[in-house]
């Protein structure tokens, strides 16, 4: 029988969603080798039984809590796939501001209805097995990760920073041409995408395994930032790790 | 006399998470709302306090599927704020990632989203088996279009290369004649697409309303001009806040809008309905063949308004590749001068006009933003459609009932997160 699998959407812009949906040859190999039994964005037929499933959005309220603990529960194998999901991404910059404070002015009266709470990553409620990292998500790294889980290995992802990518790729470094990145620590397997393209890393790809974080603090605050910028640059995409706070 | 208990929660094949409520007993509609439900995200509050070059870089991720019209309006609210007015160049770039985004967009949904309905399957997998030369179709032209915004944008999500008064990157000359030489060859596939609407039968319903969009005397408008309405002529971009009218509804986390009637349509139709006299002879042909009339009063005919647009940018690009081959492209140093003041940015999403509206202090650091979505004002005319639309289907099947609810609410291609993210947040 072929492997069954799900796409559940939690908060986030769907962009990942859209880029299995961007997929051309690719999206008619995946349909060739499984079956895609939920995936809302694109069909209406839902069912609860798969084995893989497939997670974009962070998790911002106590519902979403609660639908994420079953999916764990039915899935066998569960992956984050994009920012949002893996790291909590840029839906974390609200976390910054006092939120029940915001709702009650948002909603007045009604505040007591609208569930909000604090922006986290899926691993911060439930494991999670693989994370396909990126916003949006890197489209070569869910192939590598969806072939290796439908051939049953286990999927390589690099551990380097983008730096190493970035130079591979022959780009005059970002400090270099006086901007400030956040590269050094970032985890690769984006070729160094929006350095290649002219502009800064933003980190969208979550740090590495133990990222020297006060090193790159200390860099950036060489190049001129100041504490709150260098706090600022950090918060765009990772307000729920430590080196945000 | 029978009962018809309808509620579909969480609508498929939409961008985001929305429901219908139907409760009918002996013909007399009980309740019947259009629901919202979408995850709150305080888009504004993530803004708040960023430089506009990180602003620019958040705001497009307020949708996957529209992130070229955020970042767009983004950067015009910028400029906006600052004085800046971009070089002919970069306006002509702008202009032709904009025609990526709006088929982009458009080929999604009448082929992904829309078509499964008419075609009488759940989504687009199966038609891989049964109509495989329409979904290979689709996907060669949802690759030419993601293809298109790579070489301007570096990317389709979540643009890398768009900045304030230019571009990080250019295209090189080869590129874009390779992808004219395919945007040319798309025309057939767009007429194959012309003949496939011809066999399809849409639902005929109407219900009068007022029609907004972009209107620039120069061209079929997506990134220019002032505020139009079939109702009440035009009105400059500032005067924005007087169409809007937003409000809040109790069962929704989205607000909805109105302006000269109980509610107003915004999108491909609300732009055909405005400005149809400027699209291109084929783009006109093809509204002519397929029945699209202005002004068209049927939802369901937005559908048939995107794939007319969809053959307007295409030519519309070509020509821009020309301009832009013949006038040769040539590095510009963006020039910023930073300084407090409000700025306004409007441009038609594919889903229809969408405004951001920023405040900055001196250093260029947002200190309050306001977003009006498409998705926001059309959720009031849903509800006003699905209030005339029900007496009318009431005697039939309860699974017909629904799946005409499901499909008006396609029609409108909602953008339900975008929608739900925009939530104004106010300061103390």
């Amino acid at each position: 029988m072929k492997p069954r699998l799900a796409f559940f959407d939690f908060t986030g812009c769907e962009g990942c969603q859209l880029e299995v949906l961007n997929f051309e040859q690719e999206l008619l190999d995946i349909i060739s080798a499984a079956d895609i039994v939920n995936f809302r964005e694109a069909m209406t037929e839902r069912s609860d039984d798969y084995d893989i499933a497939f997670i974009d959005g962070a998790i911002t309220t106590e519902r979403d809590v609660a639908r994420i603990k079953e999916i764990r529960e039915r899935a066998k194998i569960l992956v984050a796939i994009g920012a949002c999901a893996c790291i909590g991404g840029i839906n974390c910059l609200k976390n910054f501001y006092p939120m029940e404070e915001v709702l009650r002015i948002v909603y007045g009266e009604s505040a007591h209805y609208y569930d909000t709470i604090p922006a986290r990553p899926v691993d911060a409620v439930v494991p999670v097995d693989y994370y396909v990292q990126g916003c949006p998500m890197t489209q070569s790294e869910f192939v590598k990760v969806v072939k290796a889980l439908l051939t049953g290995k286990k999927p390589e992802i690099p551990n380097y920073p983008v730096c190493v990518e970035c130079k591979m790729a022959g780009n005059i470094c970002v400090f270099e041409k006086g901007e400030t990145c956040v590269g050094p620590v970032t985890r690769a397997g984006c070729n160094a995408l929006c350095v290649t393209n002219g502009r800064t890393c933003w980190g969208c790809r979550g740090l590495v395994d133990d990222p020297n974080t006060d090193s790159e603090k200390e860099i950036l605050a060489k190049y001129n930032l100041t504490p709150e910028e260098i706090i600022a640059k950090f918060r765009m995409f990772l307000g729920y790790s430590e080196v945000a706070k | 006399m029978k009962e018809i208990n309808i509620n579909v929660h969480h609508v498929t094949r939409v961008e985001g998470h929305g429901n219908i409520v139907l409760n009918a007993k002996n013909g007399n509609i009980e309740e019947l709302r259009w629901e919202v439900v979408e995850s709150p995200r305080f888009f504004e509050a993530m803004l708040r306090g960023r430089r506009y070059d990180d602003v620019i870089i958040i705001a497009p991720r307020i949708c996957g599927i529209c992130s070229l019209a955020h970042s767009t309006c983004s950067i015009q609210a910028c400029e906006n704020a600052f004085g800046i007015v971009p070089s002919e160049q970069t306006l002509l770039l702008r202009k032709l990632l904009y025609d990526a985004e709006t088929l982009q967009s458009h080929v999604l949904h009448y082929y992904f989203l829309t078509a499964p309905d008419l075609l009488g399957v759940g989504s687009v997998f199966p038609l891989v088996e049964t109509h495989k030369d329409v979904v290979l179709m689709a996907l060669r032209l949802k690759k030419l279009a993601n293809d298109l915004a790579d070489i301007v944008c570096g990317r389709k999500t979540h643009p890398i290369q768009p900045m304030v008064d230019g571009f990080a990157k250019l295209p090189k000359p080869e590129e874009l004649r390779a992808i004219q030489k395919r945007l040319k060859d798309a025309m057939n596939d767009h007429q194959a697409t012309v003949e496939l609407f011809k066999t399809l039968k849409i639902p005929q319903f109407e219900r009068e309303t007022e029609f907004i969009a972009l209107k620039d005397p120069t061209e079929y408008a997506f990134i220019s001009g002032d505020i139009s309405s079939t109702d009440t002529g035009t009105t400059p971009v500032a005067n924005y806040l007087e169409m809007t009218n937003e409000f809040c509804v109790p069962h929704s986390t989205a607000k909805y809008a109105k302006h000269n009637r109980e509610s107003y349509a915004v999108g491909a139709l609300a732009r055909f309905n405005n400005n149809h006299e400027q699209l291109s002879p084929r783009a006109k042909e093809a509204a002519e063949e397929l029945g699209l009339k202005a002004i068209c009063h049927n939802p369901y005919m937005n559908n048939v308004a995107q794939l007319v647009e969809a053959i307007y940018v295409t030519e519309h690009a070509i020509d821009l590749i020309d301009q832009l081959l013949a006038r040769g492209l040539k590095e510009e140093k963006p020039d910023i001068q930073v300084k407090a003041g409000r700025g306004i940015g409007a441009v038609e999403a594919p889903r229809g006009i969408l405004f951001h509206d920023y405040t900055f202090d001196e250093r260029g650091i947002l200190k309050e933003a306001n977003c009006v979505i498409p998705t926001n004002q059309n959720h009031n005319s849903i509800q006003k459609d699905f209030e005339a639309l029900v007496p009318q289907i009431l005697n039939k099947p309860e699974n017909e009932i629904k799946l005409l609810l499901e499909m008006l609410v396609r029609a409108y291609d909602p953008c339900i997160s975008c929608s739900a993210h925009m939530i104004k947040v106010e300061f103390r």
